[in-house]
Formats: C-alpha cells, sequence, structure tokens
C-alpha cells in the first residue's frame, strides 16, 4: 500500500514510529499534485519548496526527540479564504488577488501548532458563492471523477483535492453546504461543524451567521481528527462556543438503538431516482447496523431556499462592502476614471443636460462603482444586487426579517424532530455531479442544488456528507447526517461506524 | 412585487457597482427571477414568530479594556493600492 | 412677543474613556502618527471580527444611568451601512431599534433666571464605533484626501435628545449639563479640540400665522467646532429659516430633511449636497456580534458607583451649605475635584459662606492666573479649612486674610506658621487700650473732632495704631477709641 494510500490517522501513527519521514510523506503528495493538478485545478497555489521544508523542520524536531502535535508532518490543503499571515488569501476573487494577510487565522493558528504541514491553497467559488466553484476568478476545477463535470462548490478545490490524493485532509468552509456538497460530488468526507464550534477569526466572511469552517478526508476517521484540532473556543470570535469538544463515547461504539431520522418531505419531487436508491440503501445498512429508522417531517424545509437565498445575500452584500479599492484589494484605474468622467461630464453639457452632469458620480463614488465592478465575477454581483435590494427601504420586512422567522419555524421543526431521533438521514443533493458549464447560465436551477443543505446552516446544526454510493455513470452519491446542535460526537459516530460496514470511501477516482 | 430595470440601477448605486447595459438587461432578469421564488415566503404565517437572526444564542461576549500592539503602520498600509507611506489616499472626498 | 419659536434638539456623540477601543485592542490615545493604532479589526481586512469592550459597555451603562435613562433589559449591534473611506467596512457597528438606553432627562437652569428650569427628554443614548479621519487638500482640491484610521473603532456614546429647547441659549445650557455630568462621572474627557465631544443640532421653528401654528422644515446642523458656535449656529439658523419662510411658505414635510454645515468664520450655515440614496442606511443586526443583556444588579451597581451628580450637589450646596444659586454654580463647574477641594475645607472651617468666598475669588483666581488644577494647588483643602476657621474665631484679623492667604501661597505654609511668619498674633485687650491712650493724647484735635460729632475722625487712628502694632484690629481699636473719647 503506497503512502499516500494511508489514513491521515495511519499515517501519523507511522510518523510517530519513525517509519517514515514527513519528506517522503509531503513528497508523494506533491508528485501526484505535479502530475494530475493540470488536470483537476484543485490548487490556485501550492508552493513545493515551502512544503518541503516545513516537512524537514518537523523530521528534525522528531528525531531531536520533541513532542509534537497530532497532525504534525502530514499535509493539509487550505480553502483559499482563510487568512494567513504573509501568504496571499485571494478568495478565488480578482479582488483580493493580491492581498496578504497580516495576520493568521486562528483555524491557521491551530494547524500550524499542531504541525502540520500547510501545502497548498485551494480553489473555489469567489467569496465561497456558489456550488460549482465555476465562480472562482482564476481557474476551473475538475472533478477528480470525471473531467467534465464539477466538483460542486463552494469547496470545490479542497473536496478534489483529498478525492484526488493531493492530500489527506483539507479544510473548506461551508455557508449553505459547500463543504458537504462538493465532499458529496467527489466521494470523500465533509464535515460542517455546529455553529460556532471553529472560529470564523480569520475566516473572510461570506454570510457570517451561516458560515463555518469544517474538515474534509476520505474517512470519519481523519475527519475526527482534523476536528479535534481545529474546534474549540476562541475568544477573538464573539460567536464562538465555549464548549468543551472531546468526545464521552468512541466513535465506534456499535449503533444499536440509534435512532435515525427519515424525512418524508427529502423524497418529493426533484430527486434524481439514483440518488433516492443510494440513499434509501444506505438507510437499510443502518438497520443491519441496529440502528431504526424513524418517519419525521420538516414542514418548512421546502422554504429553506428561499430563506437562504434571502439571509445569505443579505449578510454578504454588508460583509462584502468593504471591499472598496481604498485600503486594500483592487482598485480600478484612477487616470482612466478622471478620464471617463470628464467626458461624460462634458458630453451630458453639450447636450444641455445641465441636471445630470450634476448628479454624475463623484470621482469617489465612481472609484468604488468602477473597482467593484471590475473585481467581482457575476454571482457575488448578483448576490450583493439582491442583498442590497432585500435590505432596502420599504423591503426589509417583507424579505430579510420574514425570512428570519422562517428561520426560526426551521430551526423548530428540527428541534421538535429531535426530540425524536438521535440523527436525520438523507440526500446531500438532488442529483449526481452535474456537467461543469451546465447551470452556470441559470442561478436559480444552481441555487435549488443546494435544497438539502441549506438548512444546517440556517439551523446551525451539525451535519456531515459521506459517500454511499455511484451512478450507473460512475460519478459518487454522497449520503448527509444531521444532528442536534452539539451532537457532533452522534453524528462522526453514525457516520464512522456506516464506513466500517461500507467501502464507498475507499474508492478512488481513475485519474 | 415587479422589479423594473431603473430598480436595479437605484441597487446597483447603492451597492456601489456599475452595471453595463447588457448586465444590467441580465441582472433584472435575474433578479426578478430569484425575487419572484423567494416571494414564497409570504405564503407561510409568521405571526408573532420572534426572527432568528444569529444560528446560536450566545450574550455578553465581551473582552477587557486592555491595549495590545497595533500593526506598524507599514504593514497596515502594505495592502492598499494607494498610500503615501502614513495614509491611504483616496480620490478627493471633498464635495461628496 | 416673538414671531416664532425655535424648536432644538440635539445629537451629541461623546468619546468614551476606554484604553482600548470598542471592538479590537488598539489604543484610543490622541495626537497619534496617522495610522499607527489599527490593526486588522479596525481596519476592516478581510476575516477580522469583532470582540465588544466591556469597560465601553460599562462606561456608557454608567452615562444612561446618570442621564435617567431606562435600560432594556436586551440590547443588540447594527450594521449602519453607507461607503466613506474613513469607515473601512463599508457599515459602522451602531445601535439601531434596540438601544442600550432609552427615555432619560436632563435638567438644566439658569443662575441669572434667563430661562425657567426644565427637564430636556433624552429620546435614546447608544453605543456605536467611531469613524477615522479624511484630511483634504483644501488648496489643490482635485488632490488625493488621505485617510488615517487611528480614530476608527474608538467607542462613542450617541445622546439624543427630544426637540426640547427653544432657544440658543438653552441648547448651551444643555451642553454644559451634559458636559459637567460626564466629565463629573468620568466617562469621557468632553475635550472638543481633539474630537471627544461632537454636537450636530436639529433646528425649525414654529411660526404662530393668525393663530395657526406653522412648522417649519427640520435644518440638521453640522461642523459646529465649540458650544459657542452651537449658540451662533442656532441663532443664525433661526432667523435663515424664518427668511426662507417668508419668501417660500415652505412647511416641515414638503422637502425631507435638510443638511447645513456651520461656517465659523463666516458666521453662515450652508447646504451640503447629499444623494438621496444616502439616507438608505440598511440597517441590520451585526451577525459578527451577539446581543448584551443587562441585569438588574449592573444596573443597581452602574447607578451607585455615579457618586453625587451636579444637580444633586447644587442643589445641596444652596440648602445645606446656605450658598447662593449663583456661587453654587460656580463651584459645581469646576469640577468634581474641586468640589471635593471645596467640602473638604468646609469640613475643617465650619463656615461654608468662608470658604466659597476664598475659593470663588482667590483660588479660583490664581489657578486661573496660573492655568493650573486644583490638584496641584500649594493650599491643601485642609490649610484653607484652617484659615478660615481662624479667621471666624477672629484669631486672624479679617484685614490681614489676604497677606497670610499670599504667604501661605507662595510658602506652602500652614495658616498658623503663615501667620507667625507675618508676625500676626492677637493683641491683648490692655495692651490695646494703652496704645489707644497714648494716640489720643498726642491727638487732641482728633478728640476735639469726635466731641463735635464728627465720629469718622477717629479713623486717622486707626492708621497710627497699625502702624505702630501691625496686629492692632482696626474695628476693636476704632471702638476703644470712642469708649475712651466719650469717657472724656
Ligand atoms: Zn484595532
Amino acid at each position: 500500500m503506497s503512502l499516500i494510500e494511508l489514513s491521515a490517522a495511519e499515517q501519523s501513527r507511522k510518523l510517530a514510529a519513525g517509519e517514515i519521514s514527513s519528506v517522503e510523506l509531503v513528497q508523494a503528495y506533491l508528485d501526484r499534485i505535479e502530475k494530475y493538478d493540470g488536470s483537476v485545478g484543485a490548487f490556485l497555489r501550492y508552493d513545493t519548496g515551502r512544503a518541503i521544508a516545513a516537512a524537514k523542520e518537523i523530521d528534525k524536531r522528531r528525531a531531536a526527540g520533541e513532542t509534537l502535535g497530532p497532525l504534525a508532518g502530514i499535509p493539509v490543503a487550505v480553502k483559499d479564504i482563510l487568512a494567513e499571515r504573509g501568504q496571499r488569501t485571494s478568495c478565488a476573487s480578482k479582488m483580493l488577488e493580491e492581498f496578504h494577510a497580516p495576520y493568521d487565522a486562528t483555524v491557521i493558528a491551530r494547524l500550524k501548532a499542531t504541525d502540520a504541514v500547510l501545502i497548498g491553497r485551494t480553489n473555489m467559488d469567489e467569496f465561497a458563492m456558489g456550488g460549482s466553484t465555476e465562480n472562482s476568478a482564476f481557474q476551473t476545477t475538475q472533478n477528480p471523477w470525471n473531467l467534465k463535470c464539477s466538483p460542486g462548490g463552494s469547496s470545490g478545490g479542497a473536496a478534489a483535492a483529498v478525492a484526488a490524493d493531493f492530500a489527506p485532509l483539507s479544510i473548506g468552509t461551508d455557508t449553505g453546504g459547500s463543504i458537504r456538497q462538493p465532499a458529496g460530488f467527489c466521494g470523500i468526507v465533509g464535515f460542517k461543524p455546529t455553529y460556532g464550534r471553529v472560529s470564523r477569526f480569520g475566516l473572510v466572511a461570506f454570510a457570517s451567521s451561516l458560515d463555518q469552517v469544517g474538515p474534509l478526508a476520505r474517512s470519519v476517521e481523519d475527519i475526527a481528527l482534523l476536528y479535534s484540532v481545529i474546534a474549540g473556543h476562541d475568544p477573538q470570535d464573539s460567536t464562538s462556543l465555549d464548549k468543551p469538544i472531546e468526545f464521552a463515547t468512541p466513535i465506534d461504539k456499535p449503533l444499536e438503538g440509534l435512532k435515525i431520522g427519515v424525512v418524508a418531505e427529502h423524497f418529493a419531487e426533484g430527486l434524481d431516482s439514483e440518488v433516492e436508491s443510494a440513499v434509501r440503501e444506505a438507510f437499510a445498512t443502518y438497520e443491519s447496523l441496529g440502528a431504526k429508522l424513524v418517519e419525521v417531517s420538516l414542514p418548512h424545509s421546502k422554504y429553506a431556499v428561499a430563506t437562504y437565498y434571502v439571509i445569505a445575500p443579505c449578510e454578504a452584500s454588508s460583509n462584502l462592502a468593504r471591499y472598496d479599492g481604498v485600503h486594500y484589494g483592487y482598485r480600478s484605474d484612477q487616470a482612466k476614471l478622471a478620464a471617463e468622467l470628464a467626458a461624460e461630464r462634458a458630453a451630458l453639457e453639450e447636450a444641455g443636460e445641465r441636471g445630470a452632469a450634476e448628479d454624475l458620480d463623484t470621482p469617489l463614488v465612481r472609484m468604488y462603482r468602477k473597482s467593484r465592478s471590475e473585481a467581482f465575477g457575476p454571482e457575488v454581483k448578483r448576490r450583493i444586487m439582491l442583498g442590497t435590494y432585500a435590505l432596502s427601504a420599504g423591503y426589509y420586512d417583507a424579505y430579510y426579517l420574514k425570512a428570519l422567522q422562517v428561520r426560526r419555524l426551521i430551526r423548530q421543526d428540527y428541534d421538535k424532530a429531535f426530540a425524536e431521533v438521535d440523527v436525520i438521514a438523507g440526500p446531500v443533493t438532488p442529483t449526481p455531479p452535474f456537467e461543469l458549464g451546465s447551470l452556470v447560465d441559470d442561478p436559480l436551477a444552481m441555487y435549488l442544488v443546494d435544497l438539502y443543505t441549506v438548512s444546517a446552516n440556517l439551523t446551525g446544526i451539525p451535519a456531515l456528507s459521506l459517500p454511499c454510493g455511484a451512478s450507473k455513470s460512475g460519478l459518487p452519491i454522497g449520503l448527509q447526517l444531521q444532528a442536534k446542535p452539539l451532537a457532533e460526537e452522534t453524528l462522526l459516530r453514525a457516520g464512522h461506524m456506516y464506513q466500517s460496514a461500507t467501502d464507498w470511501h475507499t474508492r478512488r477516482p481513475p485519474l | 412585487m415587479s422589479l423594473t430595470s431603473d430598480d436595479v440601477e437605484k441597487v446597483a448605486l447603492l451597492a456601489r457597482l456599475m452595471l453595463s447595459p447588457d448586465e444590467l438587461e441580465s441582472m433584472t432578469a435575474e433578479m426578478q427571477q430569484i425575487v419572484g421564488y423567494v416571494d414564497q415566503l409570504a405564503e407561510v404565517d409568521t405571526t408573532g414568530i420572534e426572527p432568528m437572526a444569529h444560528a446560536v444564542e450566545l450574550r455578553n461576549v465581551t473582552k477587557d479594556d486592555n491595549v495590545a500592539p497595533s500593526l506598524p503602520r507599514g504593514e497596515a498600509l502594505a495592502n492598499a493600492p494607494k498610500h503615501n507611506e502614513e495614509g491611504y489616499l483616496v480620490p478627493a472626498v471633498l464635495g461628496d | 412677543m416673538s414671531k416664532y419659536t425655535t424648536i432644538i434638539g440635539l445629537e451629541v456623540h461623546v468619546q468614551l474613556a476606554t484604553k482600548s477601543k470598542l471592538f479590537c485592542r488598539c489604543s484610543t490615545q490622541f495626537g497619534a502618527e496617522p495610522n499607527t493604532q489599527t490593526c486588522p479589526v479596525c481596519i476592516g481586512m478581510p476575516g477580522s471580527l469583532p470582540v465588544m469592550n466591556e469597560e465601553a459597555l460599562n462606561l456608557a451603562l454608567q452615562t444612561a444611568v446618570a442621564l435617567n435613562c431606562t435600560i432594556p433589559p436586551l440590547t443588540k449591534w447594527d450594521r449602519k451601512q453607507y461607503y466613506y473611506p474613513d469607515l473601512p467596512k463599508g457599515y459602522q457597528i451602531s445601535q439601531y431599534d434596540m438601544p442600550m438606553s432609552e427615555h432619560g432627562h436632563l435638567e438644566i437652569s439658569d443662575s441669572k433666571d434667563r430661562f425657567e428650569t426644565k427637564q430636556i427628554r433624552i429620546l435614546r443614548a447608544h453605543l456605536e464605533e467611531d469613524a477615522g479621519k479624511s484630511v483634504h487638500d483644501e488648496v489643490a482640491g482635485r488632490a488625493d484626501s488621505v485617510i488615517d484610521l487611528n480614530r476608527t473603532g474608538t467607542p462613542l456614546l450617541e445622546i439624543v435628545s427630544e426637540p426640547d429647547m427653544r432657544s440658543a441659549l438653552e441648547a448651551r445650557a444643555y451642553l454644559d449639563e451634559l458636559k459637567l455630568l460626564l466629565t463629573y462621572i468620568g466617562v469621557s474627557d468632553c475635550n472638543m479640540q481633539e474630537g471627544s465631544l461632537r454636537v450636530d443640532a436639529n433646528v425649525n421653528l414654529h411660526i404662530d400665522k393668525g393663530g395657526e401654528k406653522i412648522a417649519t422644515p427640520i435644518v440638521e446642523i453640522k461642523n459646529m467646532n465649540s458650544f459657542r458656535a452651537v449658540e451662533r449656529a442656532i441663532e443664525y439658523e433661526a432667523g435663515r429659516q424664518y427668511k426662507v419662510w417668508q419668501e417660500t411658505g415652505a412647511k416641515l414635510g414638503d422637502s425631507p430633511k435638510q443638511t447645513r454645515g456651520w461656517d465659523d468664520a463666516a458666521g453662515v450655515t450652508r447646504g451640503q449636497r447629499s444623494k438621496e440614496e444616502s439616507s438608505d442606511y440598511r440597517y441590520f443586526p451585526d451577525p459578527d456580534l451577539v446581543p448584551v443583556s443587562f441585569s438588574d444588579e449592573q444596573v443597581d451597581a452602574a447607578k451607585a458607583s455615579l457618586g453625587e451628580l451636579p444637580s444633586t450637589i447644587r442643589e445641596s450646596l444652596q440648602s445645606d451649605h446656605g450658598l447662593s444659586a449663583y456661587d453654587a454654580e460656580v463651584l459645581v463647574n469646576q469640577g468634581r475635584t474641586l468640589i471635593d477641594y471645596y467640602q473638604s475645607a468646609v469640613k475643617v472651617a465650619g463656615d461654608a459662606k468662608g470658604v466659597c468666598n476664598w475659593v470663588t475669588q482667590d483660588v479660583l483666581r490664581v489657578l486661573k492666573e496660573s492655568d493650573a488644577g486644583i490638584e496641584t494647588f500649594s493650599i491643601t483643602a485642609a490649610s484653607l479649612g484652617d484659615f478660615v476657621a481662624k479667621q471666624k474665631s477672629g484669631e486672624l484679623p479679617t484685614a490681614r486674610g489676604r497677606d497670610v492667604f499670599d504667604a501661605m501661597l507662595e510658602k506652602g505654609l500652614s495658616a498658623a506658621d503663615a501667620m507667625h511668619s507675618l508676625g500676626i498674633e492677637e493683641v491683648d485687650d490692655s495692651e490695646l487700650e494703652s496704645l489707644c491712650q497714648s494716640l489720643l493724647e498726642a491727638n487732641p484735635r482728633i478728640v476735639d473732632d469726635v466731641k463735635g460729632g464728627k465720629q469718622q475722625a477717629v479713623g486717622a487712628l486707626i492708621g497710627q495704631a497699625k502702624k505702630q502694632n501691625p496686629n492692632a484690629d482696626p474695628s476693636k481699636v476704632r471702638q476703644i477709641c470712642l469708649d475712651l473719647i466719650a469717657k472724656m
């Protein structure tokens, strides 16, 4: 078995036992990146020299008998949305193409403190807005299972990197399914912890009340390993939970007596039949593991997408207001702007439209507008527009406030369901991975892909996506498990026990 | 509520975006479609339902009042598109 | 009767005296080099997050209870969104529909009775972060502006009054009283030059036209850099609005609220350009910050921490110390440390009026001349009290008071030492009688004059007595001489 086929947990054991070196391990992944990332496009940036130097340093410290962190010497890929001191943090946007963060995100600091090797920065939808990674300003990421298909998004690079064995572990972010959906599309595991479990400090905000950082890996065991490193209270994030993250029961405790909720509303129209049968097969597996299936209802789940596409754009429109070309980021050419304004003014004055000339943008306003319009991609603009509209005078109550109320109703549905069951199981997405380019011109259709994933963000609950089948054309299909707030332990146990009975997660794409 | 291209243009100014005529047309159509979809929220009875702005209900998270070092000015200004070593430079704000 | 009534409401922004900023740990110290007190949080860098400063909350709470405000059980943070280069996030973290305090009041009065004592209602007081500063190249005009973010994120308390003031004088009194209160409870230094206190005024007129009351459009006046400027701007604006009304008849509601800037040199307000959309702030709850709740214990503790407020002290100086309204005001206006000084001195002297006279006339004059504060004054409160006590008992002749005070001031002496150094001691009555006897014998003309009914002639003897014995009490000399002449 080659090094890259081992789980991160096994790699860690071998590294600790001195059976392998970090340099060897990192080099093995770098070789694969060099060989295959040209066709996958998972990474926006990786630095071979820096990764090897870091690995050497770890090996040296280990040889010197130092006590190292649990991820010592293991490569971790990071979505290009977490600030890392001195490094570029682009969010796959032209706006931040040249932005070098002067500080470390808490998650990055924790990874560094645990001696992980940060191997590279993965591609994503611009500012995490999208579900296909096609909204990256810089490159497209291909699904390692079929290069014509999307890896999902927005953490498409993070998921593709693990699926293609470019790294055993990667960090993604999930605002409406951005970890779980690409994990599902790429046949790996993706985990969105309870809101507040992982610090958002240094995570470039898309929608602050929904954003959560989480791990991606092949196995739930590795997910648990990475989660235990990045989770925990952070005083720099006011929404961080001050609750212990240690598990009371091991994740391999048998599932006897576990109650799994099956949601009637999940199996309505729009669900692909291949996805449905894979998910139902997973239900059967759970029964065989001793779990009990219980039907539950989430009556407001049909409003989740509408609710999400009000709240997320509202917060996004505000969070992205800071990108105005003043303190950092892209600025439109000032001389060109001035000339353009002068020409417009002259034309209006010549046409005798003095009023219109008076109303022309000031140079500053024009600088803002041009900088933002030139540096943001279409999807980001769309969401800024939607959010600005929904928060503007006269619409706030009908859209934003209403959405916050429906959000509470959705949460109440879940609270009721979790009074009956321990875990809710269902599909991650309505369909298997779609082809690149097939949805880019239909934003609403793209939004509807998020049908099953947005509720976990709206309600703050933890959710896990794991591979549970394949379509006839060989594309991965994902199973989503959700649990009540802070029940990460139950969720990871349910995921791990499923993986101990199935082999979907061990399958690798034919690159 | 039907959204006109005039409305969209006003929103664009509010959002400090500038849309070309083509963009304005497609943006108007897309926003109409999405807003039309979102309008289904109106059918939900939310009488007496407390809005939920946060995913977790925390209260009173504070820090103490001790000063910590600030960024060196060079680092603070390093990412600025235009600066004069002392401050950020922007087109004159007078007359705005 | 005046042609109109001026209706004034004031919005006051005060910087709270915290060491660090409202949502980060940068220093709030005034006067640092530009952009040396900033960090990812207050620059609004991608990924940074705010965490609330507990001290800012405490100071805001103290102010709110001092202003008799109601403290709601829950308050939250909202984003006020607009674009300006000194506002790096594109929004200001503020409080919109659930401010941390509301419905308070502040009493204003005038010791010269130019208006009746009244309560100005406080609509609300809420916390928010300050913006940075834009420095414009006034001369070049077209050159770039320079942005300094040092001030960005400094905690501000915005105190909004109801439109309860009816003259520039009342507005001034409100500002004086508010500033006094804030400095008494120590929540702000209220230094207008450094921008730690800023005032905007909302002004309109109620015009009585043949029994019909007409309101003119409300104008918000900005850019007033002193309390005097506020008075002048309001006076100017009232006149301007009346003239505009006479010309156009424009009433409240005919046009949106206008903003005008005060030009102090020209003494006029000028209209400021504002785009229609600029007022759509799109407030919404800040998802990065969690709500704040105040317990009854916290509110009680804030009240208990205030100490005596200016209005209470003023009241007790009049009722318990028997001072005039004017004297009470003069003392209270000097600030808490002077009041402490005064009260300590009174305790020793047992003579409030006496201490008041010396403090308001001599101590304050010396402080003003040396441009110093009472903290560094060389006569301690106890010494001054002792000094006044000695005068009251007669141990120190009133006429020598100034000399002793000066000696205490210059040499840092106690009253007793100063008297000793000046050779002042009480003169024995019999000694005084023999002195007077010898003077009368030496001045028969004066004796005759007095006998002839010119009592005031005895005054010449007092001067001579003081020459022979500086400690001779003039009133005693006078009385003894008159008594002796009567017996002659
Ligand atoms: Zn700061």
